[in-house]
């Protein structure tokens, strides 16, 4: 079974944003870990670069193929989730813990219309 | 968007959940579990494959020898009946028409396996060569692709349990698929049908490749699954066929190999045999005489470094050399091969060189296939 998290927003391209104050933490979901399978890269975004809402900014890769992550919401990356250039199967194991992807300060005020609470994610998802 | 077209197997992948894609035209199963999974289970006990989709061509007749010997690059002269190899089919310019298993199921007959997505042009080629070759000769070509269906068994245990999926001898030379050495092939009665059980695989690991009417092919991989089972058997599809196949180095058509390149260029000349003419022949013989311009070769990234992939630049000294043909992550290396088409003079083994990978540069090196050895 899919686990999606209540407290946690979604996008369609299946990433999840955690918001806190003035910062949020993003990932991809469980979903996504378990349609990649194998998962043995993530390439992350540089410390410092300011994401746009939607941007392409991350790579992940299986066995197969790779895909590509975009930011869910506006704001500066300060800090990524180093322990997956060693162990990227973290994504697979624990993707809304341990397999974090990297960290945002938010441009203003958090702005999450357009991203889905985890009903709506789970009614994107079904049947896929 | 024409249907894409189903093995007999697919309600057997629907079953066992499998995630299937368009592989030329074929509905095919990808992965069950998991391509690593799959994969692990292939090198280390054993795996069952729907091979299905690729396409088997009867080529018999009082003159099947000759008419085969004009044809492909490889020699069918020299197998005795129950023998296979491999073997390429070009055209007049050398290029590759498909690259296929040659198999003399018996004096005056060979079964011919090739890729799914080249049945239709092999077929058509294999025609029109027969119309030119008859003369006063007889050979025939005939397509049993929809008839035939076919599984490979591959991996270390299945030599535990292949023999118990039939009870009686075979047709030709041996008793028990077991007796089968490398690249022999026998026929073996199953269901009341005959079934060709051949000692080869794609996979660089012990197994067989079963050929059987359709009809009877989910019993047989039924059998195989249930017979295997406490040998750690799994089902794998082509996302693990097509790892296994890179850690070895073998070519796939449509990546290595197409109507452009030749088989020299994809080094796989040990299956040309420019001794006496067959078509292309007078192509590769001056391409081996003027020299390659690039050749194929396997790499291994020497670095941490995101999978190389198909269509990635080769470089060396910021000057572009090759382009990657296939890359993949190593399951059992645990780091990242391929094979890449690499320019003269570069093309040695041993050289390194950098693979840019979107925009950055990861070293690489030059290998010799097969990139992965289970007994180094």
């Amino acid at each position: 079974m899919t686990n999606i998290p209540e407290e946690l927003s979604y996008t369609k391209s299946h990433e999840w944003v955690s918001v806190n104050d003035e910062t949020a933490v993003i990932g991809i979901t469980d979903h996504a870990q378990s349609e990649l399978t194998d998962i043995v890269y993530v390439e992350l975004p540089e410390v410092g670069r300011t994401l746009l809402r939607g941007e392409q900014c991350a790579v992940v890769e299986s066995v197969k193929t790779a895909s590509d992550i975009y930011a869910p919401i506006e704001g500066e990356v300060v800090a990524v989730n180093k322990d997956l250039e060693a162990a990227p199967e973290k994504v697979n194991e624990d993707p809304y813990k341990t397999g974090w992807f990297f960290k945002i300060k938010l441009s203003g005020e958090p702005d999450l219309s357009g991203l889905l609470n985890s009903s709506s994610y789970s009614s994107e998802i079904e049947g896929v | 968007m024409s249907e894409l077209k189903r093995t007999p197997l697919f309600p057997s992948h629907e079953a066992l959940n499998a995630r299937c894609v368009d592989f030329g035209g074929w509905e095919m199963p990808v992965q069950y579990d998991g391509v690593v999974a799959e994969h692990q289970a292939v090198r280390k006990s054993a795996g069952v494959f729907d091979i299905s989709h690729m396409g088997e061509i009867m080529v018999g007749g009082a003159h099947a020898v000759a008419f085969l010997e004009l044809t492909l690059t490889n020699r069918a002269s020299t197998l005795a009946v129950g023998d296979a190899q491999y073997s390429l089919m070009c055209n007049e310019q050398g290029g590759v028409i498909d690259d296929l298993y040659v198999y003399r199921i018996a004096q005056e007959v060979f079964l011919l396996i090739v890729n799914a997505s080249q049945i239709d042009d092999d077929f058509s080629e294999l025609k029109r060569l027969v119309v030119e070759f008859e003369k006063d000769r007889t050979v025939n070509v005939v397509n049993e692709s929809d008839d035939l269906a076919a599984i490979a068994v591959q991996g270390p245990n299945v030599n535990l349990f292949i023999d118990d999926v039939f009870s009686l001898k075979g047709l030709i030379n041996v008793d028990k698929p077991t007796d089968l050495t490398k690249n022999q092939i026998d026929v073996f009665i199953f269901e009341g049908m005959n079934v060709y059980v051949a000692n080869t695989g794609y996979t660089g690991e012990a197994g067989f490749e079963l050929v059987a009417p359709r009809d009877v092919i989910t019993q047989l991989w039924d059998r195989v699954l249930d017979l295997g089972k406490d040998n750690g058997i799994q089902p794998a599809g082509l996302g693990a066929r097509d790892t296994l196949r890179m850690e070895m180095g073998y070519p796939l058509y449509g990546h290595e190999l197409n109507n452009t390149v030749t088989p020299l260029e994809a080094g796989l000349g040990y299956f040309v045999d420019l001794e006496r003419p067959f078509q292309g022949q007078s192509k590769l013989s001056s391409q081996k005489n003027n020299g390659l311009k690039r050749k194929n070769l396997g790499f291994v990234m020497t670095s941490k470094s995101p999978p190389p992939r198909e269509g990635y630049s080769v470089y060396i000294g910021g000057k572009q050399v090759g382009t990657v043909s296939s890359g993949t992550q190593s399951p059992s290396l645990g780091k990242g091969i391929g094979m890449a088409f690499i320019d003269m003079p570069h093309a040695l083994i041993g050289k390194e060189v950098e693979i840019q990978i979107r925009g950055r540069y990861y070293p690489a090196v030059l290998s010799k296939k097969p990139l992965y050895k289970k007994y180094d």
